[in-house]
């Protein structure tokens, strides 16, 4: 599905990913570690096309189509989702209107007509369930005086609304407490199918007690470093990423 | 430049087709205009209120003035539908400076007169006297005052609530270039309660100069919705001045929002002149291309316990200018005001201008008053938010635009404008400036 060859990208004229490789297939879900400043969300930002971010090198192709070629929304259109670290307050624009706009935009892409009124409020109805999400809020301006805990509970509806094929979490339990992350969490999961893939970008194994990866990578200075199973994580945990960071030095990754 | 010299000299030469033209209580205040526009002649930018406007260079060019009174042919109905639905109005025709045709049932009654300058002056000769000329002005005002031949009047009688919104509808035309003097009154009576809308369109590709002085009383206890909106063209000027009293606990609701323009000069003077009068003044500029709107505001407290809201937007691409003054004062004695002034301006391009000067100027210790100003861009990260969920950076910046100026629209009171404004400033941002769809030159663009 994903296929991220030796990528570079700086931002503010910064190197920060200095030959990424990863690989990521459908139904799999991958957590990426690493210590701060390692390159994790640049990574993400990179792949949803983020326009602070310039890539210098590399390749990165999302079910065989050049995704570095695209716009932001097509990537979006074509199945990528992020769930962002922090999501943007938009005042004024109401959540309805703007999930409608992004609905029927995917759609006109896809070559499709635009949704009638009446689907699209029960959509909104079935979807907010999910991550009980208050009816108030789809109401209010985007992310408009949310709390911390409703803006990640709203990422993940709008990930409901949108379907997409690749979700990358971009540390959606930063900021969250127990409750509200297994909420988070169980959403999320409920929209797992063989179909869809996740990329899990996080600092603590407490995300992935309720998130359980496939796939473990750890990135450091740019690159990925270290990749194995769910072990991998509990390691991290309990040993920090000091054992890591001699390891790759005395192979010379770094 | 002493661009007042040509119209005093037209005047000179002309004053019988002027008084001819008009009503012999119209014409009686012409020479003391004529005296203080010889006197002050027309404002300059060492005025204070006319920092960000020239306003010899917009009167200087040489306009024709309809002062023979010829009547302008043209069938108002066709030429323009200026239609709110589920909005119950009474429509009135303005052409140039007067009312020539009304469209909806008829509002005729004794308490109420809606028509033409002059045959108000003819038949409610007492009342003209009460309310013309009534306040004193600067340059533009007298020069109006000298050659106003006609306009509109709203007047509604003590007690008097009408029921139905009176729209006026007011079209500037003429196949050449020219002048409108312009005069309004509009008078609500005491306990009496009225909803104005006043649009103002152009018929003309022709530049067409617009001088208006509004004069306008809200008497004790009386409410007044008015809402005004202008969508004419990039060559159309407009010059409005317009002074509002206010008086015991009248309310009073006014939105001022421009669409579509070439040159838009507002001067509001307010006067909450009774005790308990409130007032919630909005404003809202819509600009693109080369649109220039400046808008100057005295919003004075005069009496105890007043209350004043102001808020003022305005979303600038192209090379538009958009410039707001506003002075809030607050008399000796009038304690226990309440004011709150915004300015919040958005410059959607590199060479838009905003200027805003929020002011406060206060000679009573007891009051609670507010004001604050933003000058800003479009928000770089919400544009990725919303582009990462799929809705491109034209639709995200349509999206952000209007959201930003809807905020003004939500404090009209009447629940069907309110619908319309909305659709009308989607339209709006979605086709740009310089179009609106709505009259016969713009769908044959």
């Amino acid at each position: 599905m994903l296929e991220v060859r030796n990528l570079y990208a700086s931002v503010e004229g910064k190197e920060i990913l200095r030959g990424v490789d990863l690989t990521v297939k459908a139904g799999e879900v991958h957590a990426l570690m690493g210590p701060n400043g390692s390159g994790k969300s640049t990574l993400s930002n990179v792949l949803v096309g983020n326009p602070l971010y310039t890539v210098t090198g590399g390749e990165v192709f999302f079910n065989g189509k050049d995704l570095l070629a695209m716009p932001a929304e097509d990537r979006s259109h074509e199945g990528l989702f992020m769930s962002f670290q922090t999501p943007v307050e938009i005042p004024g624009v109401s959540m309805n209107n703007f999930m409608r706009a992004a609905i029927n935009a995917k759609r006109k892409y896809l070559g499709q007509p635009p949704i009638n009124g009446a689907d699209f409020l029960k959509m909104v109805k079935e979807k907010r369930a999910l991550v009980e999400l208050d009816a108030g809020l789809t109401r209010r301006g985007v992310n408009e005086g949310f709390s911390g805990g409703e803006k990640k509970r709203n990422e993940i509806f709008q990930m409901a609304m949108l379907e997409p094929t690749l979700t990358i979490l971009d540390e959606t339990d930063s900021g969250l407490d127990v409750d509200a992350l297994r909420i988070v969490a169980d959403g999320f999961n409920k929209l797992r199918t063989p179909q869809t893939a996740a990329i899990c970008i996080t600092h603590y194994q407490r995300m992935l007690d309720y998130i359980k990866p496939d796939i473990v990578h750890v990135m450091m200075n740019g690159r990925i470093v270290k990749t194995g199973g769910p072990d991998l994580a509990y390691r991290i945990e309990e040993e920090g990423f000091d054992w890591l960071k001699e390891e790759t030095l005395r192979e010379n990754k770094i | 430049m002493n661009s007042e010299r040509q119209y005093i000299e037209l005047y000179g030469q002309t004053k019988q087709f002027i008084d001819n033209g008009s009503h012999a209580l119209i014409n009686a205040h012409r020479q003391q205009a004529l005296e203080q526009l010889e006197a002050q002649g027309l404002p300059t930018s060492k005025n204070e209120r006319y920092k960000y406007i020239d306003v010899a260079e917009a009167f200087a060019p040489d306009y024709g003035l309809n002062l023979r009174r010829m009547k302008m042919e043209a069938d108002p109905g066709a030429a323009y539908r200026c239609s709110v639905p589920n909005l119950d109005s009474v429509l009135y025709y303005v052409f140039n400076d007067k009312v020539v045709a009304k469209d909806g049932n008829t509002l005729d009654t004794d308490r109420l007169f809606v028509g033409s300058l002059v045959d108000f002056a003819a038949n409610r000769p007492e009342e003209f006297n009460k309310y013309y000329n009534k306040f004193v002005g600067d340059g533009l005002v007298a020069l109006n005052t000298l050659l106003a031949q006609d306009g509109v009047v709203v007047w509604i009688g003590d007690g008097y609530k009408c029921e139905k919104t009176i729209q006026i509808l007011n079209l500037t035309l003429g196949n050449v270039a020219m002048m409108t003097n312009r005069r309004v009154l509009i008078v609500v009576g005491k306990g009496a309660e009225a909803s104005l809308l006043v649009c103002d369109h152009s018929l003309t590709k022709e530049s067409h100069l617009v001088s208006e002085v509004a004069e306008i009383v809200v008497a004790e206890d009386a409410v007044l919705h008015l809402c005004s909106i202008e969508e004419t063209g990039e060559t159309n000027k407009m010059f409005r001045s317009t002074n509002i009293v206010q008086h015991c606990r009248s309310k009073l609701s006014y939105t001022d929002v421009t669409l579509n323009n070439g040159l838009t000069r507002h001067t509001l003077d307010l006067h909450l002149a009774g005790e308990k009068a409130e007032a919630c003044v909005s404003g809202l500029v819509v600009g693109g291309g080369t649109q220039h709107a400046d808008s100057d505001l005295l919003i004075s407290h005069e009496a105890c316990c007043c209350k004043s809201d102001v808020l003022y937007k305005s979303v600038l691409d192209g090379s538009s200018t958009g410039a707001f003054a506003g002075k809030v004062y607050v008399a000796p004695g009038a304690q226990k005001s309440e004011s709150q002034e915004t300015n919040s301006n958005l410059c959607v391009s590199p060479n838009a201008h905003a200027y805003t000067r929020p002011m406060l100027e206060i000679y009573a210790d007891d009051v609670k008053c507010n004001h604050g100003s933003t000058v800003g861009r479009l928000d770089e990260s919400a544009l990725f938010y919303m582009a990462q969920r799929g809705v491109d950076p034209t639709e995200g910046r349509r999206l952000l635009q209007q959201a930003f100026a809807c905020e003004v629209i939500e404090r009209i009171e009447l629940p069907s404008l309110r619908t319309r404004l909305h659709q009308m400033i989607e339209e709006r941002f979605r086709r740009g400036s310089g179009a609106c769809g709505d009259c016969v030159l713009c769908a044959s663009k």
